[in-house]
Formats: structure tokens, sequence, C-alpha cells
């Protein structure tokens, strides 16, 4: 087997989009392809949020403001303001870039808990927005989105959505790790070990952790817009606190600082209500134990946590 | 592409087959298969607990009583937990893998809203519990409803105001899905009533104080009755918060607290306020001549007796979802989603618990305002306001 | 002035209950540096076990008192099987497991107790009292007092005995807290049941006036966190102080500004104080270990 093939970088590329071709084959119906989908949108933000919190060290539980924010392009400038759809998410794309390079600067001098309040309190803005503006956005019962056309033809079939979305995730996820095996990833790594070291070997830190924070925020924003599009409908819900959380949860959960692990995490996390329907009222209390004891266990995270074990037992 | 389709149908089937091997020995010959996705937990629980606990009900009284056409009801039920993406993707689960042929459900108006493009391109029908009037206008040819709209409910008291010679209304709103479209419903026929809104002010679904609001509505000039437009606890506080700064003109809620535990939550400060709502509230005080009566009784008293938890309006909504699907299904004579469909638009002379139910092409409700009564809340009890 | 007054009056309420909240969030982080984000279930458990344990039959005294200490003995189950077990692991990891136990126990209550919202009785009834033309309700006086007798119990506490000492050496220094003999476990878990039980007790105080349900801790907890980082994160002066501004910013910003945007009043106010003083108002600046 050539040497490259055996890197984690193409290799689990190209594992990832076996397991995607796989699960399109084995889907028995266009259900399981939603919750596909649906997982594959959640991983294109864990990408970027991995790299965020995982590498640069950077918490944010604001990250589903940019979503919001990147759905609502997509619902609200084809509406209202005559962009076509096509080109709503990346103008949306690029004002959250904008945006989150604007707030980057003073809301990453903070640090630990007042960094996730401060990004916190910017998504709940944003959810406010959303929620507040009726007249733009239909407020809290939301809107509407325009079907996507490409050369006139209506795209809102699953097996569509499922192939751009494979698409926008294999690409992510190859930015990403291109970006870590970068002079800047390596910069990014150091960061988590060590703010002030790095600074003393001459990194320049907050440099990195904003680009970390602006590239983060345009795939949130990418994946609310894709969201929205294929959907046909937004709510603020998306753009609310508890959909950050989760977002920080599948980070977390996956293994944070690896990003295939994210993506695990979010496969896992947005799947699993799917399976605990037949709990009927005890799923929530599954859920959070649940989630208690995977990170108890398996506290770097399910991938990190399950390769160590492995590894463990295999030289012991 | 079609190697790939061929594949894929091929590798489907096979996992069906074997997925579906060990549940198809127990299942009955002849079923007809009808979906729900409710909001039974999160902030719209009060509205999705009683729907979810009247459709397992009644489903099992009529399959107990012989089914449909013969045919056993299946019913399918998933909590949307009042989030309209959770209720969007599970929707989905119901057409493509439960494979039902009609759906009753939708507690809240976002919740609906989301699922609706998912029955239209199915060509499944859809009856939501949801009050905004979106809903059914314009009409949607698969998507029905059965709770009067929020319009509605601003119109019945407007004219309760006009009749007790009132015109300058302050209004206060939650600023969830329900407060803010009947908000802006209310608003937009105030001037066919000749009312004006002398104050607008909301409130957030969890708040927990309301006197700012209610100080600044206290001090708009020449206030002569306040109108309160959400659900949940914010009404029962509002109502409070009212009591403690001394507001003394009359208050109006919506019918969106239509159940007793509003009374019971607001307490003392409940007596003397007004909310228009369906009959179901005050069945024991219909004339006994009322069309209504024998329907809402009869639910009322089976609802009661089977959870002991007094009855809501909500609850209603779904019973009266559930009969209008039932009948339909079995005037269409088969359980084809588009026939149903048909067989639902027919719908007249129905008698449910929101009033009598006419449907048309042009009119997937089919109730008008006689189907609403305006109630009083006197010595901790609802009474008829005459 | 009246209309201010009613306003700041309707602030220091809502304030008095942040402020409570934050407090618990405060303790657990100094004796462990966990955030426990299930703090508002807490809350959510006083109010409800209250309501559940009169309707079995309990007196209400009575109930709410133990009410207090189911919520305590919740707290120390917390810690025991979930962060004592985590021990080492990274901050965001043991916040995720808080996270966990938020859900946990909220699905808990749903099942044990329903779904619906559910009042208490005003302690002294509902007579109004008119302060200089704005009134002001008995249980409010309730609340502001109870939070009002916590700080002062809790400063005793801290500052006057020996156990509460120990918890205040623990946090500043683990290691060298168990080498002066220090039981660090104990600590911790008197740590865990006090902020339960503070939360409880706030629960117990404020229903009759918002009432509660099974998921009324999320946005307490989300309120409360922010009034303990807007004070700075470990400081209970700051935690009280940071509580009441959150309140009276919505308060204020409901009557003078915008009842829709009230709370970005109060998330704007805090983003402004935290770009001028990133460790909050009254935080320690923080040097790191290299």
């Amino acid at each position: 087997m050539p040497a490259w093939l055996m890197q984690p970088r193409t290799g689990g590329l190209l594992l990832l989009a076996a397991i995607m071709v796989l699960v399109y084959l084995a889907a028995p119906n266009n259900f399981y392809l939603d919750v596909a989908i649906q997982i594959g949108l959640n991983a294109i933000v864990v990408v970027g949020l991995n790299l965020l919190i995982g590498y640069a060290g950077q918490i944010s539980l604001g990250h589903a403001g940019f979503f919001g924010l990147g759905a609502y392009a997509s619902a609200v400038l084809p509406a209202h303001f005559g962009v076509p759809p096509l080109a709503a998410p990346v103008v949306g794309m690029l004002s959250v870039g904008l945006l989150a390079f604007l707030v980057a600067r003073p809301i990453l001098r903070l640090k630990g808990h007042y960094l996730a309040m401060a990004t916190l309190g910017l998504g709940i803005l944003v959810f406010m927005l959303l929620t507040n503006e009726s007249q733009l956005t239909g407020g809290p019962d939301g809107m509407a989105v325009e079907r996507l056309r490409i050369f006139g033809e209506r795209i809102s079939g699953k097996d569509w959505w499922y192939l751009i979305t494979a698409a926008m995730l294999l690409l992510s996820v190859w930015l990403t790790l291109n970006l870590i095996d970068s002079p800047t990833g390596r910069a990014l790594r150091a960061l988590h070990d060590s703010q002030i070291a790095a600074q003393v070997a001459g990194v320049d830190v907050a440099r990195f952790k904003v680009i970390a924070f602006v590239y983060s925020a345009m795939l949130a924003s990418l994946a609310g817009s894709m969201s929205a599009l294929y959907s046909g409908f937004v709510t603020p819900d998306k753009a609310g606190f508890i959909h950050s959380i989760e977002l920080v949860i599948m980070v977390v959960l996956g293994g944070m600082g690896s990003t295939f692990g994210g993506i695990l995490g979010a496969a896992v996390l947005t799947s699993l209500p799917q399976f605990l329907t037949v709990f009927a009222e005890y799923e929530h209390m599954i859920l959070g134990a649940i989630l208690m004891a995977v990170m108890i266990f398996l506290r770097r995270g399910i991938l990190p946590s399950t390769l160590d074990l492995l590894a463990r037992r295999r030289t012991g | 592409m079609r190697l790939s389709r061929f594949l894929k149908g091929a590798t489907a089937a096979a996992a069906v087959v074997a997925l579906s091997a060990g549940f198809a020995a127990g299942e009955a010959a002849a079923q007809i298969k009808i979906g729900s996705v409710l909001s039974i937990t999160g902030p719209a629980s009060f509205l999705g607990d009683p729907e979810d606990k009247t459709l397992r009900m009644y489903v099992d009284k009529i399959n107990a009583a012989g089914g449909v056409n013969g045919e056993q009801l299946e019913l399918v039920v998933y909590d949307s937990e009042g989030d309209a993406n959770k209720a969007r993707t599970l929707a989905t689960r119901l057409i493509e893998d439960d494979g039902i042929v009609a759906m009753v459900g939708g507690s809240t108006t976002g919740t609906t809203m989301a699922m609706v493009p998912l029955f239209e391109e199915a060509e499944i029908p859809f009856i939501s519990l949801a009050g905004g009037i979106v809903i059914v206008e314009p009409v949607k040819p698969f998507v029905f409803k059965t709770p009067h709209t929020d319009r509605m409910a601003c119109e019945k008291i407007f004219e309760d105001l006009q009749a007790r010679g009132l015109s300058k209304v302050g209004l206060i709103s939650g600023t969830g899905g329900f407060g803010k479209s009947m908000r802006g419903q209310c608003i937009d026929v105030a001037d066919d009533y000749g009312i004006e809104i002398v104050a607008d002010e909301t409130y957030g679904p969890r708040d927990t104080d309301m006197t700012p609001q209610l100080t600044n509505i206290r001090n708009a000039e020449g206030l002569q009755a306040v109108l309160n437009a959400g659900f949940g606890q914010g009404p029962a506080i509002v109502t409070k918060n009212f009591a403690q700064l001394g507001i003394e003109v009359p208050l109006y809620q919506s019918h969106g607290v239509a159940s007793k535990s509003f009374i019971e939550l607001a307490g003392a400060a409940a007596e003397g306020v007004r909310l228009p709502a369906a009959a179901l509230l005050v069945a024991d005080q219909l004339a006994d001549d009322d069309p209504q009566k024998q329907v809402v009784v009869d639910y009322k008293t089976a609802f009661e007796a089977e959870w002991n938890q007094p009855v809501s309006t909500f609850g209603g909504h779904a019973y009266d979802g559930l009969m209008i699907l039932v009948e339909a299904i079995e005037r269409a004579g088969n359980a084809d989603p588009v026939a149903i469909r048909d067989a639902i638009e027919q719908t007249s002379g129905f008698m449910g618990t929101a009033g009598e139910v006419n449907m048309s092409a042009e009119d997937h409700m089919g109730l008008d305002l006689t189907a609403f009564r305006m109630l009083e809340i006197q010595n901790g009890d609802w009474t008829i306001v005459e | 002035m009246e209309t201010f007054l009613q306003f700041l009056f309707g602030g220091l309420t809502v304030g008095a209950v942040y402020a409570m909240v934050a407090l618990g969030f405060t303790i657990i982080y100094n004796a462990s540096d966990v955030i426990n984000f299930a703090q508002g279930e807490f809350v959510m458990l006083g109010g409800m076990c209250t309501v559940f344990f009169s309707l079995w039959g309990l007196p209400l005294p009575l109930a709410a008192v133990a009410a207090v200490i189911a919520a305590s003995l919740v707290g120390v189950a917390l810690n025991k099987l979930a962060i004592e077990p985590a021990r080492g692991a990274n901050v965001v990891t043991l916040i995720i497991i808080t996270i966990g136990a938020s859900i946990f126990l909220r699905g808990l209550a749903q099942v044990v107790f329903d779904k619906q919202f559910h009042r208490l009785p005003s302690f002294s009834g509902d007579q109004p009292i008119d302060v200089l033309g704005a009134t002001l309700t008995p249980q409010s006086l309730w609340v502001m007092g109870g939070a009002a007798v916590i700080v002062v119990v809790l400063w005793y506490f801290f500052t006057r005995t020996t156990f509460g000492k120990s918890i205040l050496a623990t946090s500043h220094n683990r290691l060298a807290a168990r080498l002066v003999g220090i039981n660090v476990e104990v600590v911790l878990l008197a740590s865990f049941a006090l902020s339960a039980a503070i939360g409880a007790l706030a629960g117990i105080l404020v229903t009759p006036i918002t009432l509660t349900s099974f998921d009324a801790g999320t946005m307490l907890a989300l309120k409360g966190f922010a009034a303990a980082i807007l004070g700075g994160m470990g400081n209970p002066l700051g935690a009280v102080v940071g509580g009441l501004l959150v309140g009276i910013a919505e308060a204020m910003g409901a009557g003078y500004l915008s009842s829709e945007y009230k709370d970005a009043v109060a998330f704007l106010i805090i983003l402004c104080v935290l770009f001028v003083m990133p460790s909050g108002l009254f935080g320690r600046r923080g040097t790191e270990r290299v």
C-alpha cells in the first residue's frame, strides 16, 4: 500500500468517503438519508468548531448564532433583496466572516469562562434579532425559503442534498486538515498547550486565534445556509443557545482536537434522539445518562479514547 | 446513476427484509397507520400532553369498537419538544419510514409550518392542531386545522369590548410564536372594530416578572382594557402582576390559556378575567338543547375519567382532528391518502369540541365565530358571558 | 419617580434570584473549578419538590425543608457519581458532564413529577405593599430578604468558621490544603450540598411569584452564569452584585427601552463590561503558569 494512503489525512478522507457511499447505499428510505444529511450539516460546523476549541483552545458557545445568520441569509436575501438563492449562501458566508473578524479581536482577548460568556451573549443577541425583527425574518415561527435552482432545475430531493452535503463535508474536512498541517496549524496546537509559551516562541497568538474563529464562523454560516435551502424552512431555534451547546457537545463527545472524532460526535448526537424515541418519556433521562457516562469513561472523546484503548490492548 | 439506483434499491430491500423479519410476524393483517408529531415536552407541553393523551385514548376506543372500515388504526406518536427542526425530521420519519396515510398533529404554529411542505410534497393529509391563521390561509391542498385562529380570538375579544363600550386597549404579548402571531392579527383587525391600541408591550417566553411592561401600559393615556396574547406560564404571571399593580380596567386573556391550570396558577388574581374559548370548558353549563352539549360532555367525561386531570380545549382539538379524519376515512371507504384528503375537505356538519365544522375547498378549518364563547372567571371557575 | 421605583422593585426581585443562582455557581467553582450547568435544576428541584411533597401530604414548611434536603442529596450524588469519577478531565469535558446531568435531572423531574406548571401559595398573603406610589408584593420581600440572609450566613460561614475557611483554602490551592490536613473530598461534598441547598431555597422562595415546572432551570442557569461572570467568576460578592445588576438591567430595559430587547440590554452590558474588564467587575486577575 502506498505510504500516502496510510497518512491520517488521505486515509481518513478516503475512509470518510467510503462510509458516505455505504450509508447512501444502505439507507432503506429517505428518512435515513434525511438524518444523514442533518449529521453532515452539523459535522461541517463541528469540523470548524473543533479547530477553534480543540486546536486553538478557544471555547465558543455562540456558533449557532453564525449558523442562524447563514440560514437566514439564504432565506431573507432572496425573499426581500432579490439575491439569487445560489448567491445568498456566499453573501451570507462573507458577511458572517466579516462580522466574526470584527468581533474576534476584542472577544478573543477574553479567557476561559469569560470567553464562553461573551460568545454565548453574542449568539443570544443574534437569536433575539432573528426572533424580533419579524418583518424581515417571520419572527419566532420562522419563514419559508425559496428552493435552490441549478440550471432551472429545482434542487429539493434527498439524493441531491445528500450528494451536496457529502461533498461539502469532504471539502471542509480536507481544508481543515490542511490548515492543521500548515505552520499556522502547528502554531494553533502550540496555543492550546500554552498561550504564553507559544507567544514566547514567537508565534503571533492573536492572529491565529482570529483565523480559527473566522474560519469556523464561516463554516457554520455555510452549513446554516445549506440547512435552510435543504429544509425549505428556517426558525430562530437553530440560532439559539441550545443549538450552540449541542454543537460544543458534539466536539467534546467525539474528541476535541480530532477532526474525524468531531464528525463521529455529530453523528452520535444527531442520530441518538431518533434511537431514543422508543423510550418515550424516558428519552431525556437516558440521553443525559449516556452523555455523562461517555464523558466520564471516554473523557478525551469517543474517538481518541477508543483509539487509545485499542492501542493499549495491542501493546499490552 | 441508474446503476447506483439499482444497487441502492437492492441493498435497501435486503436491509428491510433483514430488519423487519422479526417485526412482521406479530403484525395484524390490515391496519391503517396514522401519525402524529406533538410538542409533548418542552415549553408547549401543556398543548402536546393532553393532545397525546386524547389521541392514544380514542384510538384505543375506536379499535376496541371494531376499528375503521373493519381495519384497526395504528397510531405513531413522536415528540418534537416544540422544536420546528425536530418536528420536520420526525415528520420525514412518519412519511418515509413509518408510511402513514394521514397525520393529526403539530401542536404549535411554528412546528406545523415547518412540516407543511413535507406533507404537501408527499401528498398526505395533515390535520394541524395549532392556531395560527397562516396554516390555512392561503389554503394548502393537504393541510387542515381544527382550532380557531388567533384572528378569530381577536375578533371575539374586540366584539366584547365594543359591547362594553371600550375602545382604548393596551396590548401585551409573548415573544413566542403564538403571542407574536396573535399580536399581529389583533393589530390588523383593530380598526374594523374601532379599537385603538394605546400600548404595545411584549415579554419573553421564560420571563418571570412583567411589572415593568404593565407599569408602562398602566401609564398609557386613556387606557380602558388590557389584552394579553400568550400561553404557558406567562399569562398567569401577567395576571398576578396586573393585580399587584392595582390596574383597574378589564383584563382579557387569549384562548391560549383555556385550561383549568390557568385559574389555579393565577389564583385570586384571575377573578374577572375574560377570554374567548371553545364550549368544552363550560360543558356542564351549556343549555340542554345546545347542539354541542352531547359532544363536549362526552369528551370531558371520558378524558377526565381516563387521565384524572381536568380537560383543556387543546386535547379537544386533537379529538376533533382524529374524529374528522376517522369520518373521512369511513366516507372515502379506503385508506388512500388522496381519497382521505378529498373526504376531509367535504366534511360538513361535523360537531366537535370547537364547534360545528363545515369545510370546503376554500376553507380548510370550517369554523365560525359563533363556536367561540366569551368566558369570565368567577369564584375560581368559568362562566359564560351572555 | 414611582415608575422608576416600580421598575427597580421588579428588577431587584428577579435580580435576587439570579444572585442566589450565581452564588451557587461560585461555591462549586471555588471548590472544584467546575462550572456546574445543572445549577438551575437545583432551583427547579426546590420548587417542584416542595409542590409535590405538599401534594403528597406534608405540611408546607416541612415540605420546604424536605425539598432543600432532597436537592442537597442530589448535589452530593452529582459530585460522587459524575464529577469525582471524572477527576482530572479537561474543564470543557467537566462542563459537558454537568450539562448531561442537567438533561438527566430535567428528564427525571418530568417522569417523577409531571410536565405542568405549578405554584406555591405566597408565604404571607398577596396584599401588595405601597411604597412611595409603587407596589411590592410581600413575596418579593421574602425573596430579597432570603437572598440577604443567605449572603450574611455565607459570609459568616466562610470567614468565621473553621470548616468554611477550609473550603476557601481548598479553592485557593488544593494541594496545599491537603498538606495542612484538610479533607478535600469532604470539602467538595459540602460545596455541592451547600450550592444545591441555596439553589433549592431560591426555588422555594420564588415559586409563588414565578411558578415552576420541570424545565424552569435552564433559563435561570443561563442568567445565573451571566451574573457570576459579570461579577467575576469565583467572587461571592461579585455574584451578588452581578445578579442584581442583570435583574435591574432587564427591568429598566423593559421599562425604558424595549420589552422585546430587554434581555439583549443585559447581555450588551455584560459584553461591554468584559471588553473593558476581562475578568468581570470583581474577578481575580489571573496569571498563567507556563
